[in-house]
């Protein structure tokens, strides 16, 4: 027994040195580069350098939120805090990606840039039909992908609204026609996430559609001010879910229950790929105010398996969606953004990595943000994996802030006092405390994660140019001047559309591929590509719609690193067929037909 | 938050077992219960962060508690006090990391052997450990914030048996004087700030206000002596939370119960200290 003073002082100590042990893990934890420096420097220390040049290259887009019923004015920042979208395409076939935005105002204009080559956009949105969409009465944008449904080789536009979704079908590239009424669309969908791809492979691109408010909610005529969240984390009462299977003939059947999608979380962003390695895509559902949701796909029917595979236990507000190989395994990795917010909510984001050991059935992930160092993003939205700098691993860029308003004045004591309340109160829109012009986690700064290759990321934000603290909503990639890199598109709620032009270091090389379909869906939406090189592979997968309302180029960009052997690329289409590519030049695009 | 027990009486002696385990003398029955809580809470709406984090924060707090009491009692204590305040800790904390459960767990159990004066502790252990937390590593430490759930059966339980069992332990009117007074005062906030009153009720629907009412407040251990003078304690407690949360004090309760309770204490030992020593008679 040791009860002298010695030991009560050695006691005393160590409970000090507990005390303040937070303070000192803090000091050493998250590595981050906060220095801003120069474009010479950023290439040399980093091998990039982003730029933002929207307004020289002839973009000057600002968002607009909707105004909607007056009985939500007392909240009505953080209702209408979303419709801020980009989506990228080749919608004319010229070889150059252009840029599709959406606004939200009532009456304002979604505006179509095309890309003229020379480093500047033209909006041509009016003159091909896909400008305005947003007529009061009718609803407004929230985001939009590209898929070409009927396969005749122009990507066709699905526009998602607080209100009638619409399906533009692309006339040749010279406008759109507005087929909405013919391929069986449901009147009203307050959605804020889907995606194209070729669920069952029969070669036509289906549709997955998530809804989050209830879809009987007309937010600019409430019937009822009770129509919030049912819980902070548990809510069971937003938009249905809505897969519309192609049927090939210009129209659409729902099944989404026939085949086994049924919810009403609340979904604000969804992924598709193939996590199995099935040749079928399955369904990554990234739900706010609750757990996200994981669909195996077998072809026919799908079933949920969140909790079985470990991304569907802990509840928390899931915002984006976005798949990559980071470890070059060979292996997605799922990218769930969450909110975190200092003394008083931290979710964390979740990086879902497979298990070592599982796969198939059994496959199972594990949450190692805070390991790998992508945890804490703020209130994060977008997010998207893309190799930045070019040395053969995937980075990731992650957009942030929910509403900035007065900037000493934060409405987030009130929003977690109204957070814990039970469903009879946090449901109702008149219990919510009013925001009187208040900020919640407005003016945050943006993160961009350099991958270091061996599972840690460094944040170079500051470093590399990225200094905007704007509401960001999405983030699109997309080698907008063909030169070999990924530039970054960022909407911003009621705020500008950002372009982050990028320098790369040309000493790290670069190879990308350009898939057309044939006996595939002609996007090739669901082709995946492993490249072989220098003794490592990675493998990407054109994608339908990801991230947080947004699509990111078809083409499919791989970063080499120096000298770069490559062995093969691996051309695994969604008709099954195999397609391999020996020794593929590197710093080239590569244009790939699905062989017949 | 601490073990509930009061001195053992015979009186139960030969009750039937509910009885006797509803019995103040039961010291199991609160373990019991936080037990149920969690259980109950997590198989049906998976409450828990994860329970690695849970089982880190219960096994540091009775790993702490053993070496503890072993060195400075000379003796194993028991443990229903440390899976108490471990099983707090794992569920009012919130954390992506797995270090806050060990060290709010871990520090907890030592307030009780450092801070001390007179032979008693005078901070609740997981409330003192919770707020040190909270207010040194709010960058990666939260508390439960939200909803076990989104139905009324669950928290009606939790009501119904928590009171049900701290009316067992003698404490009851800990729990109510705080209830009324959180009431009362949510009204006079929604009076002063405009705020709707159905917004300043709202934490008290709340899985963390049922732990905290059931379990911190009513620690017998860190509470003052004659049952008025805990009835004018606990107001105070919940006068300061409104004062904070009038100041957006997001862990008002938590802060409030830090500051009030050691002060309590104090006051009543100083005024111990005052009254004359009683002179026993020469034989």
């Amino acid at each position: 027994m040791m009860r002298g003073p010695a030991a009560k002082t050695l006691l005393a100590v160590v409970f000090a040195a507990l005390i303040i042990s937070p303070l000192i893990i803090k000091r050493f934890a998250s590595p981050r580069s906060d220095a801003r420096l120069d474009r010479k420097s950023a290439l040399a220390r980093h091998g990039f350098y982003l730029q933002e040049v929207s307004h020289a290259a002839g973009v000057d887009f600002v968002h607009q939120a909707p105004t909607l019923d007056p009985r939500l004015d007392h909240i009505m920042p953080q209702v209408a805090s979303m419709g801020a979208s980009v989506s990228i395409v080749d919608f004319d076939r010229d070889g150059w990606s252009d840029i599709y935005v959406t606004t939200s105002k009532e009456g304002a204009k979604n505006a179509l840039y095309r890309n003229m080559h020379d480093g500047t956009f033209k909006d041509v949105a009016d003159e091909m039909g896909v400008a305005d969409v947003n007529r009061p009465g009718t609803g407004v944008s929230m985001g939009a992908v590209w898929g070409d449904y009927d396969n005749d080789g122009y990507e066709d536009l699905l526009l998602i609204k607080w209100g009638k979704p619409e399906l533009f079908h692309n006339d040749g590239g010279h406008g759109f026609t507005r087929v909405t009424d013919q391929v069986g669309l449901p009147p009203w969908v307050n959605a804020n996430t889907a995606l194209w791809f070729d669920y069952d492979g029969d070669g036509l691109l289906d549709l997955f559609m998530g809804g989050y408010y209830n879809e009987n909610v007309d937010l600019w005529h409430l019937s009822s001010t009770k129509m919030m969240p049912d819980s902070f984390e548990y809510a069971k009462n937003g938009g249905r879910k809505y897969l519309f299977h192609n049927l090939g003939n210009g129209k659409f059947e729902e099944i989404s229950e026939k085949v086994g999608i049924n919810s009403r979380r609340w979904a604000l962003a969804s992924g598709a790929a193939d996590l199995r390695g099935t040749g079928h895509a399955d369904l990554f559902i990234a739900n706010d105010y609750g757990v996200s949701e994981l669909y195996f796909n077998d072809g026919k029917r799908f079933r949920e398996v969140g909790k079985q595979t470990g991304v569907g236990f802990a509840p928390k507000s899931g915002m984006n969606a976005s798949f990559g190989d980071i470890l070059n395994q060979g292996r997605y990795s799922v990218y769930v953004s969450n909110i975190s917010e200092g003394g008083v909510l931290i979710q964390g984001n979740n990086l879902w990595v497979p298990k070592e050991g599982t796969s198939g059935d059994q496959l199972q992930y594990e949450n190692l943000a805070r390991e790998f160092g992508v945890e804490l993003g703020g209130w994060s939205f977008g997010a998207q994996f893309g190799d930045l700098n070019n040395d053969g691993t995937l980075d990731l860029y992650i957009t942030n802030g929910y509403v900035s308003l007065d900037h000493n004045r934060s409405y987030w004591y009130d929003f977690s006092k109204i957070a814990g309340g039970h469903r009879t109160i946090i449901s109702d829109a008149k219990n919510w405390p009013a925001m009187e012009g208040r900020s919640l986690s407005g003016y945050q700064t943006k993160h961009v994660w350099l991958n270091d290759g061996s599972g840690k990321f460094i944040d170079v934000a500051q470093a590399v140019g990225v200094t905007d603290t704007y509401d960001g909503r999405a983030v699109a990639f997309a080698d907008l001047w063909n030169q070999g890199v990924l530039d970054v598109v960022v909407a911003n709620q009621r705020g500008p559309l950002l372009i982050y032009k990028n320098t790369v270091t040309p000493d790290n090389k670069w190879i990308e591929f350009a898939l057309e379909g044939t006996k595939s869906n002609r996007s090739a939406i669901g082709a995946e590509v492993t490249i072989f090189w220098n003794g490592q592979k990675q493998v990407q997968e054109v994608s339908g719609g990801c991230g947080f309302a947004a699509q990111n180029q078809r083409r499919l960009h791989f970063g080499l690193g120096k000298n770069p052997q490559i062995e093969r690329a691996v051309i695994r289409w969604p008709s099954g067929e195999i397609q391999t590519i020996d020794h593929p030049a590197a710093n080239e695009m590569h244009a790939v037909k699905e062989p017949q | 938050m601490s073990q509930q027990s009061v001195p053992m009486t015979a009186q139960t002696a030969g009750f039937a077992p509910w009885k006797r385990f509803f019995s103040p003398e039961n010291r199991y029955l609160a373990p019991a219960f936080i037990t149920c809580i969690l259980v109950v809470g997590h198989l049906s709406f998976g409450i828990l962060e994860s329970y690695r984090k849970t089982g880190i924060a219960i096994v540091s707090s009775l790993v702490a508690e053993l070496i503890l009491g072993r060195i400075f009692t000379g003796k194993f204590p028991n443990l229903a006090s440390a899976y108490i305040t471990g099983i707090s800790v794992g569920i009012l904390v919130r954390s992506p990391a797995f270090w806050p459960y060990a060290i709010c767990a871990i520090v907890s159990i030592m307030s009780k052997y450092v801070l001390r004066l007179k032979g008693r502790h005078i901070w609740n252990p997981s409330n003192f450990g919770i707020s040190v937390l909270l207010f040194l590593a709010p960058e990666t430490v939260a508390s439960l914030s939200i909803q076990w759930g989104n139905y009324l059966l669950p928290m009606l339980v939790i009501w119904i048996l928590g009171s049900i069992i701290i009316y067992r332990v003698q404490r009851f009117h800990i729990t109510a004087t705080y209830v009324v007074c959180f009431v009362v005062f949510a009204f006079a906030r929604s009076f002063l700030t405009g705020s709707p009153w159905q917004s300043e009720i709202a934490p008290l629907t709340g899985p963390m206000y049922q732990l905290f009412i059931f379990f911190m407040i009513t620690d017998p251990k860190t509470t003052v002596r004659s049952k008025s003078w805990q009835c004018v304690v606990v107001a105070v407690v919940a006068l300061l939370e409104m004062i904070l949360r009038l100041n957006q004090v997001v862990y008002a309760p938590f802060y409030a119960l830090f500051l009030v309770g050691p002060v309590a204490l104090l006051l009543q030992m100083w005024f111990d200290s005052k009254r004359p020593v009683p002179v026993r008679a020469a034989a």
